[in-house]
C-alpha cells in the first residue's frame, strides 16, 4: 500500500500499521494482505468476491480488521463478507471503506455484510466511511448489512460517515433472537451536493429482545438526507428509535421513523427531531470567547461525537 | 472599572412606537466590588446585563470596561476583554459534556479533571456524578443552572455577571453558592455583578442597584439601600396591608 492508501486507512480504521489480531486489507478490489489467528479464520470466497470470517466459539477479546481502500478512479468494487461468530465469543470487528478519487469517473464500493452471531456471543462492530481526492468523479458507497442474532446474542454497531462521500444508500437489517440485543449508532454528515439515504430495520423476533437505534446527523450546504428506521416487535420486547438531525444552509432532511408492533407485549418508542443549531447555544459559546464559526464547529463536533 | 452611561435599549411596539426597556441608565462599578442588581420583574435588569455582554445591542449610550469602549464590540471580543455572563436560562447542548463546556470556559482544551471538578464542587454539584454527563435535557433546570455558574467560575474573567443564580437551585446548593460568591469577592480580583432577589445574596453586596422601569431607581451602599427595599416590600402593597 502507498502513502495515500495508508492515510485513508488511518481515517477509516485508525490504523497506522498492521493491527494486532486478524485482518484482511482489500485495496482496489484485490486482497492486499491478510492475517488469521488460532481462533479467527478468514477465507476467500470462491463463487464471488469477498471473504468468510469465522470466529471460533468462546473466542474472547480478539479483533478483526477488514478495511477496504479504493484509490483508483472508475472502479466499482462489490464485495460479499460473511461473518460467523461462534457461541459465547466476544469480539471487535472494524470495517470501513475509504475512497480516494483523483479522476473524473465514479469510484464505488458496495459492501454486503452478513453476520451470523451465535448464542450469547457479543460483537462490537465499527464501520467508518470516508471519501477524499481532488477528482471530479463521484465517491459512492452503498453498504448492505444483515445481522442475525441467536438467543442471548448482542451486537453494537457504530456506523459513521463524516466526510467526502457523494452518494450513499445504506441498508441495515437485524433480526434479534430471544434475550438478544441490537444497538445501532449512526452518525452522518453531508455537505455540498451529497446525498445520503439510510434504511434501518430491526426485527425483535424473540421474547425479551431489545433494539435501539440512535441516529445523529448534520446536513450542510445543498445536501439531502433521508432516514427510514423501522423497529418491528414480534414478541415481548423493547425497542427505541431516536433520530436527531441538525439542518444547515439549504440542506434537506427527511426522517421517517416507524414502529410496528405485532405482539401485545411489544413496547416500542420512536422519537425524531430536526432543527437548526439553537441561537443561544452559539451565543453561549461566544460568551466563552469562541468566534461564531468556532462555536458552530464545537456544537457539531459534540453532536456527532 | 465598569462605566455605563446614558444606556438605552428600545424595542418597537406593535403600534410602531418605541418601548424603552432601558432608558438612560448610568452606572459605575469600581474594580473588585460586588454589586447586586435587584428590582421588580420586567424592570430591565437582564437586558442591562445582556447589553454589557453584547447579547443585546443598545440603542444608545456607552459601555466602558477597564477604560475601553466596548459598546460596539462583538461578544467574542468582549469575552476576551474579560467580560463574562451566566445566562438566566442556560442553553442545553446535545453531545457536549460538562467537562467539555468547562474546558472551553477555562480556555484549556486539556483541562485537568481535578480542576473541572473543583468548579462543580463550588456550585454544590458532586463532580464525579456530573463531569462526564452531557449538558442535555437529562439534566434538571437547577443542575444546568449550576453548571452554567461553574463555567463562569472557570472563566475567571475580570467581570463576572450572574443572572439570578439562585433560580431553581435547592437550599443546600444555594448555601454553597453564596459561600462561593463570598470567597471570590474576598480575593478582590474580580468585579461581580449579580442580579438577584435573594436576601442572602443581597447581604453579600457592597452596593445595591435597584432597576425599575428601565432606570436606576436607587444605587448606594448596601447598608443604606437594603433597609429601603425591605421597607417597601410589604407596606407598599395595599392588599397585603388588608390581609
Amino acid at each position: 500500500m502507498d502513502k495515500t492508501e495508508w492515510k485513508i486507512l488511518k481515517e477509516i480504521a485508525d490504523l497506522e500499521k498492521t493491527p494486532q489480531g486478524a485482518y484482511n486489507f482489500r485495496v482496489n478490489g484485490q486482497l492486499d494482505s491478510r492475517h488469521t489467528t488460532a481462533n479467527i479464520d478468514i477465507v476467500s470466497k470462491t463463487d464471488k468476491p469477498g471473504i468468510d470470517i469465522i470466529v471460533k466459539p468462546g473466542t474472547k477479546g480478539e479483533s478483526v480488521h477488514i478495511p477496504v481502500v479504493l484509490s483508483m478512479t472508475g472502479l466499482t468494487d462489490v464485495v460479499y463478507n460473511d461473518f460467523y461468530i461462534g457461541e459465547g465469543a466476544d469480539v471487535d470487528i472494524v470495517a470501513g471503506c475509504g475512497i480516494h478519487n483523483t479522476g473524473c469517473e465514479t469510484a464505488q464500493h458496495d459492501g454486503i455484510h452478513v453476520f451470523h452471531v451465535g448464542k450469547n456471543a457479543k460483537v462490537r462492530y465499527v464501520e467508518r466511511h470516508y471519501g477524499e481526492g481532488p477528482g471530479t468523479g463521484e465517491r459512492v458507497l452503498n453498504p448492505r448489512t444483515e445481522v442475525y442474532l441467536d438467543e442471548g446474542a448482542s451486537i453494537t454497531m457504530e456506523m459513521t460517515q463524516i466526510r467526502g462521500v457523494d452518494s450513499t444508500v445504506r441498508d441495515t437489517v437485524a433480526v434479534v433472537g430471544a434475550g438478544g440485543e441490537c444497538i445501532m449508532n449512526e452518525k452522518l454528515l453531508t455537505d455540498g451536493t451529497q446525498h445520503a439515504e439510510s434504511n434501518m430495520e430491526i426485527i425483535l423476533d424473540g421474547a425479551d429482545a431489545t433494539g435501539r437505534v440512535v441516529s445523529r446527523s448534520v446536513a450542510k450546504g445543498d445536501s439531502v438526507q433521508v432516514f427510514h428506521p423501522c423497529m418491528t416487535g414480534k414478541a415481548k420486547c423493547f425497542g427505541h428509535v431516536q433520530c436527531d438531525s441538525i439542518i444547515m444552509d439549504n440542506a434537506k432532511i427527511k426522517s421517517i421513523p416507524a414502529i410496528d408492533a405485532q405482539d401485545l407485549d411489544a413496547q416500542l418508542i420512536h422519537e425524531a427531531a430536526i432543527g437548526k443549531i439553537a441561537g443561544d447555544q452559539i451565543l453561549k459559546l461566544m460568551t466563552l470567547g469562541l468566534t461564531e464559526e468556532e462555536a458552530e464547529e464545537k456544537i457539531l463536533e459534540g453532536f456527532l461525537e | 472599572m465598569l462605566e455605563i452611561s446614558h444606556l438605552r435599549y428600545d424595542v418597537t411596539a406593535e403600534d410602531g412606537s418605541d418601548l424603552g426597556i432601558l432608558r438612560d441608565v448610568d452606572l459605575t462599578v469600581p474594580d473588585g466590588r460586588l454589586v447586586v442588581i435587584t428590582g421588580p420583574n420586567g424592570g430591565g435588569k437582564t437586558t442591562l446585563a445582556r447589553s454589557i455582554m453584547g447579547l443585546n445591542q443598545p440603542t444608545d449610550g456607552t459601555i466602558r470596561w477597564n477604560g475601553q469602549d466596548i459598546t460596539h464590540m462583538s461578544i467574542t471580543d468582549r469575552a476576551k476583554a474579560g467580560v463574562s455572563y451566566g445566562f438566566q436560562q442556560p442553553p442545553r447542548f446535545k453531545g457536549l459534556k460538562v467537562k467539555d463546556l468547562i474546558a472551553l470556559a477555562a480556555g484549556k482544551p486539556d483541562l485537568a479533571p481535578g480542576e473541572g471538578c473543583r468548579y462543580l464542587t463550588q456550585v454544590g454539584l458532586c463532580a464525579d456524578d456530573y463531569i462526564d454527563r452531557e449538558v442535555d435535557a437529562s439534566l434538571s433546570g437547577g443542575e444546568v443552572k449550576r453548571i452554567e455558574i461553574a463555567t463562569i467560575l472557570a472563566r475567571r474573567a475580570g467581570l463576572m455577571i450572574f443572572d439570578e443564580p439562585e433560580a431553581g437551585i435547592d437550599l443546600w446548593s444555594f448555601a454553597k453558592l453564596t459561600e462561593t460568591f463570598e470567597a471570590i469577592h474576598k480575593t478582590g480580583e474580580y468585579t461581580l455583578l449579580i442580579i438577584s432577589h435573594q436576601e442572602r445574596i443581597i447581604q453579600l453586596a457592597d452596593e445595591i442597584v435597584v432597576i425599575e422601569k428601565g432606570e436606576v431607581a436607587k444605587h448606594g451602599p448596601r447598608e443604606e439601600v437594603f433597609p429601603q427595599i425591605m421597607a417597601r416590600t410589604i407596606p407598599g402593597c395595599g392588599y397585603m396591608k388588608e390581609a
